[in-house]
Formats: C-alpha cells, structure tokens, sequence
C-alpha cells in the first residue's frame, strides 16, 4: 500500500537509501535494547576495565569496567526516547497552534508569534541551557527543554503552508458551504501541511539527538550514571589515549545517527516534493 | 526606506524585550527559592528573609521585572554569586574573546561556504554538486564536540602543531591569539560551512531557473557575464537572510567550542554559570547573547534592504 | 528569396525519467521575409514548445529529435555558442509571455535596454539610444521609465520594454510567444497596434504564438493551426477563417463566442473529447477521434500535409469533399436555443449602494504627523440586480472592483455600506455571520484553476459535503445524489472516485460548478469561471451553463474581463470601471449605440475573428488611475476620448435612461453619442449553411 511504496522511494537514491537504512537499523538497537546486551550498562566490573574491543566486550570496556557496546546500545534507547518523545510532543502542540493562529489570524495569531519570535531570539542551546542553568539537568528537565525549544520552529513551518493555503479557493468555497473551523482545519488544510510537517518532523529529530548529546556532553543534559552518549564523550575525554574506543564508539555512533537522520529527510524532502524553507 | 528600517529595530526592540522577561522569569521563578539557593539548606529563616529583601524578592513581580530591567540597562549587572566578581566586565571581556572567534569562524564560513554553494548550483545534479552535497549533509550531522575532539586528536597531540588547550591570557598577543583559534575556529566552521552552502545552493538554483536568465541570454551575452552581473547578485540577496539565520548556529556551535577547547569565550562561561547555579550571571549572559543576535539580525535585515530595490524604494 | 525561417520535418521531445514525450511531430513550414506568420493552437498544441526550439531556448530536458530549423538558410542547431549568441544578438528575438519575470529585478529598465543594444554599462553614448528604443514603443516618460525598476511600471509598460529590447539590433526575425496574455483587452489592443506598426516600419518577420483566433487574424499575413503537436492547417488569413478546410480549424472557429453571438440564437459548437495524450499516440489522423466527418480511413492511415491551390496546405483525407461542399466539417449543434427568459421576473439579487473602502494603512510618522486617512475605494456605490433565471453580466478590467464585489457578495470581505439583499432578505455582511439556509441559496463558481478545488480530496468527497452540510443528508443518500450531480454536468459517476490532479482543466469546472449547484442555489455567482480555458472547452462549459438555467432557473451573476464571453452568455450587461458602474441594460441594448465611451472602447479594443472587419480604431490613454487616488468628477475623464469639456472633470455625470431598461453614466446626451458612434457589429456574424456552402464552392472554383 501507500506506505510501502513511499518508503521504497525513499531508496530511489543511494543517499537517503544510506540514511534510512542506517536509522532504521539504530531503531531496531533501540527497540531490542536489553535483549542483546549482555552485559548491564551499568555494571562495573574491575577486572575487565580498559580492555581494547574482543570478542567478550566488542567495544571494549572503559575505565570503569563497563562493557562499551551494552551503553552505546542502551544510549540509544535513551536517545530515541527523549529525542522521539520531545519531537512528538514539539509536533503535536506546535501543529495545534500553528494551525489555529495562522488560519485565524488577527491578534490571536500577533500575540502567539511575537511569543514565539522572542523563544526563537534564542539559539536553541542557549535556551536549553538557561532553562536547565535555573531548574536543574534531568531527563524530564531535558525532554520540557526539547518540546519548548522546538514547537515555535514548527508552528512556523505550519504557518508558512497555512497562509499559502487559506486564499486558496477551495477553502473559500468550504467556508460558503457552511463548514465549521474544525474541520476546515484538519479536513481541508491540514493535508497540505502535512509534507512540510513530516520532513520537519525528521530534522526537528535530528536536531533533538544533535542537543541532548550536546547538553550532555556540557553535563547539563542526562546525569551520570545513565549511558547518554555525549555524557561518555566527555567522561572518556581525559582518558582517551588509554582507552580511545571508549570515546570513539559513542562519538560515532551519534554522528552516524544525525548524519543518516538528515539523509532521510533530504530524502522525505525529495519524495514529499517540499520546497526549501529558509 | 527609513520606515522600514525603523519598522525593524521597533521589531527587533519588542522581541528583545520580550526575551528578556522571559529571561527573566525563568531565572527568578524556576528556581524556587532564589534566597535558600543561595545561602544554602543551612540557612536561617531571618537571614533567608534578609536577603530576599535585600535582592528585592518580596516586590510584586513586574516591578522586579522593571528594576532588574533599569539595573541592566544602567550598567548595573550585579555580582557573580559564585566568585564575588563584578558581573559587566567579566562578561564583556569574554564577550570580546568570543567575537574574536566569530569573527575568523564567520571570515571563513561565509566566503567558503557561498563559493561552494554557487558553484554546486552552477554544476547542478553534476559530480561537484553531488560531492559538495553529500559532504555538506553528512558535515552538517557531527556535533562540534566530536569534530573538536577529533581535531585535537590529531594536529594537537598525533601531530603536535597546534595547542589542544585554547585557554589564552587576556593579554596575550595576536601572535599567541591564532594558534589558540585555529583549531576552535575550523571545529565551528565546519558545521556553518555546510549550512551556508546548502542554502546558497538552493537559492542560487532557484534563481538559474528564473525567465530574466533566459532573457539575458537570449540577448547574445555569455553565460559568464549572465552569471556574474545577473544571477549572482539577485541569489545573494536571500544569502544574506541565510546567513543571518546561520548566526543562530554559530552561537550554539561556539558554546560547545569553547567547552571542549577551554576557550575564555562567553560559551565556557555560560557552563561555570550553570555549574555554580550562578543566576546573575547566567541572566546576564543569556541577555548579552540575545542582543548579540538581535543587533546581527539587524544589520542583516538593513543589508538586505538596501540591497532590494523592491524594499529600497517601495 | 531564401525564408528567413524554415522548418523541415521538425521533431521535438521531452524527457521525463527514462521516456521521451514527443511535443511536436512532422513540422514543415516557411516564413518569408517581412511576412508575420500566425501559429495558433490550443493547450498541448506545442505551439510554446515550437516558439523555443524556434529560438534554439528549449529548457534543458527538451531536444530536437529529428528535422532541422533554419534561419536565413543557417541550420541554427549546428551553430556553436559564440555563433549562436551573435544570431541572437543580431537577427532573432523572442518577445515572452510574461514580462516580469523575463526582467530582471535588480537592475533598471534602462540598464537591461543598454545591454540588449551591447553596452556594457549605462554611459552618456548608451542613453539617448535606450531614450529612443524607448519612444519607438510609444513610452512616454522616457527619461523615468529608464530609470525605473521593473516592478515600478504597469504590464502594458513593462511588455512595451520586452519589446522594445527585441527590436534593439534591427533583427530579421521576432518570435512573440502570446505577449498579450495576461493583459487587459484595452492594453492588448495597444499593444497589438504597436507590433503591427513596427513591423511595417522595419519589415521584419514575425512568427506570433497564439491561443487566440482574434489576435492573430488581425495581426498575421499566413495562419497555421496547430493541433496535439502537428500542423493541421495553414493558409493565407483571409482564406482560413472565411473557407477553413480542416475540420479542426472549423471546430475552433464555431467554438468561439464573438460579439454578437448570443446563446438564444444559436449554442456554440464545442469539439467533444480531449487532447490525446503525448505518450498514446493513435495510429491514423491525431485529431479522428474527435472529428465529425471521420471515417475509416481516418482511424487507419495518417493524412500528410498536402499543398493545394491558392497557397493552402492541409492535413486532412477529406479536404477534397469538404472543398467542393460535398460535407460540412461541423460538430453537432447542441439543443435548440432557449427562448430568452421575460425581464419581468422576480429579483432574487440586489445590490443597493454596495461600497467597500479599504483602508491604506499609514507609516508611524504619518499616523503621528496627522496625515489623513487614505482609502482604495475598490467599490464606490454599486446598484443593480439579477432576476430569476436571468444571467447578468458584470465587465471590467482589472482594478475596476468586480472580483472585490464577487468578494463582498459573498462575504468573504465586509462591505463597507450600502446592502446585499437576497430573496428580499438583507444578508449579513460576514460570511461567517450568515446561517445555513442562507448559504443553500447563493454558491459561487471560482476562476478555473488548480486551487478551485481541494488537490487532497476526491471529487466524491468534495462533492458530497454540500448534500450533508447545506441539505442534512447521510452519506448513502449524498452518494447516491453525487452520482446524479455528475451526470448533470456530463461527466461520468465513475469521476467520484477521482482526484482533482487527474482530471482535465474542462473536467475541474464540471466539477465546480456541480459543487455549486449541489444545494441548487437561487443565485449563482461566477467569476471568470471560464477564464483560462481553451475556447473549445469554454464552448462546452457555457454550453453547460445556460442549459442548467435553463433547467433550474437559477440567476446567474457572471463576472469576467472577455466581453466576447458575457454578451454570449449574458442577457444583461453592466460595465465596471473603478468601482461604479458605467453602463448597464440587456445585452441587445449595450451592444448598439448608444455606448458608454468606456464601452465603446472595450468593444473595439475586442480583436474580431474575422480578419476583414472593420473597427473603428479607439484607444484609451494612460493608465487605469489608483483607486486611492480617483479622478474628480466623471472618474472616467483622465481616458475618455469622448471629454466634453470641463464639466467631465469636475461634476459627476448623471444616470441617462433611454426609458428600457438601458441606463449610461456620462455627461453626452444619448442622442449625441448614437450620432457620433458607429454601430460596431452592424452584420451579424453567424455563420450558417447556406454561407458555408457559397465560400465553399468558391474554392473548388479557384
């Protein structure tokens, strides 16, 4: 059906091909998580510590004795989560109001963009810091952190498509036959925004991993002893001509993502047929 | 035009202000207890209440809003919680040590990343646009930590060219200043080159596939003089807009490159803030920040004004 | 006398992915030198596409497969770059479409002109000569237009630069790829005034693209038809339209409403069927499946283009017969017409002093400084009505306020003052204020376009809403009368199921209007409905629209800038110029003198069909003032050219009735003007058997 055939579009070329595959393949890490590390991520054990990559550990263990692979894959479930669940929740809330402000306009749309415009003056790192600088780093902090961010940037992606849409005729002719605001909304324009919802929806994505390793990569992000990714980075800094697999895996391993996440949207881009939005 | 650009800084002004009481807010209010944060779990109830009233808690809060606003527009920033330190000088030498390093990020991201964006458009679905393509989407996904550690990896310590500790004296020489940027400027560049060419790609393509090219060339001039006097002027135009945006990037990117490479900027200080729980300064930072931003936007804007006849003269 | 531009077997294709979609097939063709050949075809007929191979301009994924095109005996796809950029500096010009976006933005007028003449730079020897490129295009203001940016002047201005940069360099050939498209008939007609000029003055040779009959009749020597890519037909002028041959060509010519023409005299002829698609060629002639007189051999072998007598060439099996009158190439006249409907009908619409004035939002230096309000008053007191089963005509061009008072109908935008009564009932003036029953009794039909309807929607599914929204039905009941809709408007049921992006542009309209008349409405108002259709399906929709009146009484207010098509349609007419109305009375009435001088000019500005007609030649000045600023007194005094005298300029002129229902809104009595205006469609046009059968045999003779 639909699906399928749109997900085969995405491999017409090798570069979101690449990418698709490789998110898919991190999703299945994450889905599995527990079921094929063997080891916890975070059990120490003396003995194995600052061991190069083997067959027992295939990433190594860092100074600690923790087993490299068993935390870069429960990282990724961490990551996904936190990223995927602020993604949805910025998508959800900023879609709503994006599509009511827009199409209603007036002051409600004024008061709710000035809002938004004065969130947005701010670089997103800047206002994850200041807000977890006042309340403190936490996975729930970092996830409030992720959906305040980015829900201006998409109830601007869903402005911009909603005013393009609102003056067309067919909704001027939904309007003279006495259909009622929700169902102009969501019958009648939200289709149109859903193409430019969905590629954004997959950098917002990209972006969200890019943040939470950053902040933890800061320390302000997730709190040791839980294995985000930029958090091991930046423990493994100091150690890193002792034991540099424990600072190279991580670090790849968030590269990759983000890297073959923007692929994808490229490619969801191509396919969806959305023009670049400045 | 001078309706325009009075429209923006207006605009400019307004957000601003917004931003900082939000700003504002978050700092005062977040936190709970500002008094207890301070003074610690040890403190008594009569000196919690002494220094509320000292810091001027116990007003409603838009007048807190309106006295912190007027201490901060008069110069006024308070003292760091966590070194006694006056606040304003502080900030602004760092301030200065960060638009040091923006300034060599952009010098070289700007001009490279156009360049590579114009001819990526100009070679359109050729090999140099596929290159330039697939190198700028996967540049544009490593955070700057990792490229950073990477980058000191190898030319600070396999190589041994350039220092991997970036933490310069204040009176340090230019000739002791470029070693220390190198590094932290080609990490931050990286990610902003990648962006601009993009951009500038998409909107240059943009503008190859507009009926004026047509026209020109159908008047017998060659596609060099097309390019040069037509095309480009008119796909540079949203460039500026890019850029601009792109400014938001380097802010986040310098943070992150300040941290790794322990750079006396704005960015490493944000994190002492944030580690001492150092709320004045935090506040002030974020403000400083913020305005920096603003004040770039601004002249953007105004560039691209001046450059659009559309704008210029109505 | 070698041609100065010749076509052999030319063959052009787009590529699409791995295929190659044939544009044009089998082209042969010569244009002498000084002679102004007309190409005229319909959408898909490639007539764009061969306007840019033409010009060697096709867009990267267009080639030319097979033929060979040459100008002044020069194979011009054999030529290198730098040759090819000297031809175009030199000898061959192209005129686009759209002269906006063929300029450039950034520089000024004077500028680009300087280039196209080969100065590099805008200097004290290249501004006398854009000075004088400039006053041969009759602009004006020379010095400012120069100056300018192109944004700052109007269509009509900025298509005169177009032109005047193709004639820099004196070339041998212009190619003009329907120039006057998007411009007002009052512009178009200067505009077509000045090519004719030019090219007398310089003799150059001219291959004008067109879709209009009209335009090229009055402008070209030789005419071809193009049809699905080949050459059906070409033929000196006069010869084409008074004994066309091709069955196509004659399709056209009947398809066409021309002034004069009115449906309860006779329905147009519309060809049936479409275009067929690039990729499914059919093995005999291209155009049999919609041919009236096709027979077997039609189906099986592909007719050449053969050169007969006189000059002529056709492609066509049946020339012969349909030469000597042993057939006639018609399409089916449609049903008898209908008897006009009496005027004394009850008023379903009226409009009583309908303004709407928008606000021009002042700077923050002025509102501090006081300076008083502006206003666009796009309507400035509107009075008229729609009887039952009536069809009213409103005409203007653009900015003279009718899409704003379709808009204020509606609702859609609040008017101002004044009322909008429906069935005697005054209706709010939001949309959003209006209830549904009152919805049920007034629909619009939008201008043919992809935004008419919802791309994401099937048609079932857009036209079930009507039935559960404005008539409370479930959603079996509403299929069931869907399907009733559809054939009302002859479109087969099986089209609920499709999408908006797989129907043709004639199918979309269908579809609209069956939107509308769901609820059957009293009141149907249609604004430039049939505007951008290809006149063979214009011809079927008002075909369409006048049988459903007939059918279901419904009033029609049908808004639109082609006169042709509303005194078709129309049984009365009103004229809007800036926001009042000028004229207004049955379509009989406004046709004959006497006219408003607004009238008068909109109808000679109309190109007729016919290449022998005579029409006074009136011209308007200037331009259409803003409607911030409106003229005093007679707001039509900056371009009449019929000005009394002083008093057109300060006293607002009086509402002259002729006692039948025919009012006119000017200063010169009506006697006056009927003495001083000549009556412009003094025979009646329509053609019939008996003429046929004369020019016909004329030919066999020849």
């Amino acid at each position: 059906m639909a699906l399928w055939r749109f997900l085969r579009s995405l491999y017409n070329r090798p570069s979101s091909a690449f990418g698709t595959t490789v998110v898919l393949l991190f999703l299945l890490l994450a889905l599995l998580g527990p079921l094929i590390t063997p080891f916890s991520a975070t059990e120490q054990i003396f003995q194995d510590a600052r061991q190069p990559p083997s067959l027992a550990h295939w990433f190594g263990t860092d100074r600690l004795g923790r087993d490299v692979f068993s935390r870069v894959v429960i990282g990724a479930r961490d990551i996904f989560t936190l990223a995927g669940l602020g993604t949805v929740i910025a998508v959800a809330v900023g879609t709503l109001i994006g599509l009511l402000s827009s199409y209603l306009g007036g002051l409600l749309e004024e008061i709710t963009f000035r809002f938004f415009d004065s969130l947005l003056a701010m670089p997103a790192l800047l206002l994850a810091l200041l807000l977890l600088g006042t309340v403190g780093p936490s996975r729930n902090s970092v996830l409030l952190v992720i959906a305040i961010a980015y829900t201006p940037i998409v109830a601007r992606v869903v402005r911009s498509v909603v005013l393009g849409t609102k003056t067309k005729d067919y909704i001027a002719a939904a309007r003279m036959q006495g259909e009622r605001l929700p169902f102009i909304l969501f019958r009648e324009i939200f289709p149109s925004v859903l193409p430019a919802l969905a590629v954004e929806a997959a950098l917002r994505f990209s972006y969200a991993i890019f943040l939470i390793a950053s902040l933890g990569f800061l320390g302000v992000g997730v709190q040791p002893p839980r294995p985000d990714w930029g958090l091991m980075v930046n423990e493994a800094r100091n150690y890193v001509a002792l034991t540099p697999w424990s600072l190279y895996f991580p670090a790849a391993a968030i590269s990759l993502l983000v890297v073959a996440m923007n692929l994808m949207a490229d490619g969801l881009k191509r396919v969806l047929q959305v023009g670049e939005t400045l | 035009m001078t309706s325009f650009i009075l429209r923006r800084a207006g605009f400019l002004l307004l957000t601003v202000l917004l931003t900082s009481l939000v700003i504002f807010t978050v700092t005062q209010f977040l936190p709970g207890d500002v008094a207890r944060v301070i003074l610690g779990r040890e403190a008594s109830d009569s000196a919690l209440q002494a220094l509320r009233e000292e810091l001027g808690l116990t007003k409603p809060p838009p007048l807190q809003y309106l006295r912190w606003l007027g201490h901060f527009l008069s110069g006024d920033w308070g003292s760091s919680y966590s070194t006694g330190q006056d606040i304003m000088p502080l900030v602004l030498e760092r301030l200065g040590n960060s638009l040091k390093l923006a300034a060599l990020t952009l010098l070289i991201a700007v001009p490279l990343g156009v360049f590579l964006g114009v001819i990526a458009a100009l070679d359109e679905d050729g090999w140099i646009d596929n290159l330039i393509g697939v190198a700028s989407l996967s540049v544009v996904g490593l955070p700057e930590f990792v490229t950073g550690i990477v980058l000191i990896q190898l030319f600070a310590f396999q190589l041994g060219w350039l220092p991997a500790n970036s933490s310069i004296p204040p009176e340090a020489s230019l000739g002791e200043l470029l070693p220390a940027l190198v590094l932290p400027a080609a990490t931050a560049t990286l990610v902003l080159l990648a962006y601009i060419a993009r951009l500038t790609r998409a909107s240059m393509v943009e503008e190859l596939g507009k009926p004026y090219v047509r026209t020109a060339s159908l008047k017998g001039l060659s596609w060099r003089w097309v390019v040069t006097q037509h095309v480009l002027r008119n796909a540079l135009l949203p460039t500026i807009t890019v850029i601009a945006i792109s400014f938001g990037w380097l802010i986040s990117g310098l943070i992150v490159v300040e941290n790794v490479f322990n750079y006396p900027g704005l960015g490493r200080l944000l994190t002492f803030a944030i580690d001492r729980r150092d709320l004045p300064l935090l506040q002030a930072i974020t403000l400083v920040a913020v305005l920096a931003f603003a004040l770039a936007n601004l002249a953007a804007d105004l560039l691209y004004a001046f450059l659009n006849p559309r704008i210029k003269l109505g | 006398m070698t041609a100065v531009l010749e076509l052999k077997g030319l063959e052009v294709a787009y590529r699409q992915g791995r295929h190659l979609l044939p544009a044009v097939r089998d082209i042969d063709l010569q244009v002498e030198p000084g002679q102004t050949y007309g190409l005229v075809g319909e959408s898909g007929s490639g007539k764009s596409t061969l306007a840019l191979a033409v010009m060697n301009t096709l867009p990267t994924n267009g080639l030319v497969t097979a033929g060979v095109i040459q100008v002044s005996g020069t194979d011009i796809y054999e030529l290198d770059a730098a040759r090819l950029r000297t031809l175009w500096r030199e000898n061959l010009k192209l005129v686009p479409q759209n002269p906006l976006p063929s300029l450039n933005p950034s520089h000024t007028v004077g500028r680009q002109l300087a280039e196209a003449l080969g100065f590099q730079r805008v200097s004290s020897t290249s501004t006398p000569r854009v000075h004088q490129l400039l006053a041969r295009v009759r602009l004006g203001d020379v010095e400012r237009v120069a100056g300018s940016y192109p944004h700052q002047l109007s269509g009509g201005m900025q298509q005169r630069v177009m032109i005047a940069m193709a004639l820099a360099g004196t070339p041998k050939l212009l190619v003009l790829d329907e120039p006057t498209t998007n411009l007002d008939v009052t512009t178009e007609a200067a505009i077509l005034d000045l090519v004719r000029e030019l090219v007398r003055e310089q003799g150059t040779a001219v291959l004008y693209v067109s879709h209009s009959l009209g335009v090229v009749s009055q402008l070209c020597d030789r005419v071809a038809v193009l049809y699905a890519g080949e050459l059906m037909e070409d033929a000196p002028v006069g010869k084409l339209y008074h004994s066309p041959l091709h069955p196509y060509t004659r399709g056209l010519l009947d398809s066409i409403p021309q002034v004069g023409l009115d449906k309860t005299r006779a329905s147009l002829r519309p060809i049936p069927g479409q275009i067929p698609s690039a990729a499914l060629l059919p093995n005999g002639c291209i155009f049999a499946e919609r041919c009236p007189i096709a027979i077997d051999i039609c189906f099986t072998d592909r007719p050449h283009l053969e050169a007969i007598p006189a000059g002529r060439r056709v492609r066509c099996h049946r020339w012969r017969e349909i030469a000597g009158g042993a057939v006639t190439a018609r399409q089916q006249q449609p049903a008898p017409p209908q008897s006009p409907v009496s005027r004394e009908r009850p008023a379903v619409l009226e409009l009583k002093k309908l303004h709407k004035h928008f606000e021009v939002r002042r700077s923050l230096p002025e509102a501090l400084t006081g300076v008083a309000r502006r206003y666009v008053r796009a309507l400035d007191g509107i009075d008229l009505t729609v009887q039952r089963g009536r069809t009213l005509g409103l005409v203007g061009e653009s900015g003279s306020g009718k899409s704003t008072l379709s808009k204020t109908v509606i609702g859609l935008v609040a008017a101002s003052r004044g009322e909008v009564i429906l069935l005697d009932i005054p209706l709010a003036r939001n949309l959003a204020e209006r209830d549904r029953a009152t919805l049920r009794h007034l629909q619009m039909v939008f201008q043919s376009s992809e935004e008419a309807l919802n791309p994401y929607r099937s048609v079932g599914q857009t036209l079930r809403r009507p039935f559960q929204r404005l008539q409370g039905l479930g959603r079996a009941q509403a299929d069931a009368r869907v399907a009733d809709l559809l054939r009302a408007v002859k479109l087969d049921p099986s089209y609920a199921g499709r999408r908006p992006s797989q129907l043709s542009g004639g199918e979309r309209q269908r579809v609209a209007i069956a939107r509308a008349f769901a609820a059957q409405p009293d009141l149907l108002l249609f604004d430039e409905s049939v505007s951008g259709l290809d006149v063979s399906v214009q011809a079927a929709i008002l075909n369409l629209l006048s049988d459903l009146q007939a059918q279901y009484l419904t009033a029609y207010l049908f808004i639109s800038h082609d006169l042709s098509v509303v005194s078709y349609l129309a049984d009365d007419i009103a004229v809007i110029y800036l926001g009042l109305l000028m004229e207004l009375g049955p379509t009989a009435s406004v046709l004959e003198p006497p006219y408003h001088p607004y009238t008068e000019a909109l109808l000679t500005a109309v190109p007729p069909v016919d290449p022998f007609a005579e029409r006074p030649v009136l011209r308007l000045q200037g331009e259409v003032p803003s409607a911030v600023d409106i003229p005093s007194g007679c707001r039509f005094h900056t371009r009449c050219t019929r000005v009394l005298g002083d008093i057109c300029r300060t006293q607002e002129p009086p509402w002259q009735d002729d006692g039948r229902g025919h009012r006119i809104y000017c200063h010169i009595p009506l006697e006056e003007l009927t003495a001083l205006q000549t009556h412009l469609f003094g025979r009646r046009t329509i053609r019939d058997e008996d003429e046929d059968a004369d020019t016909s045999r004329g030919i066999a003779n020849d």
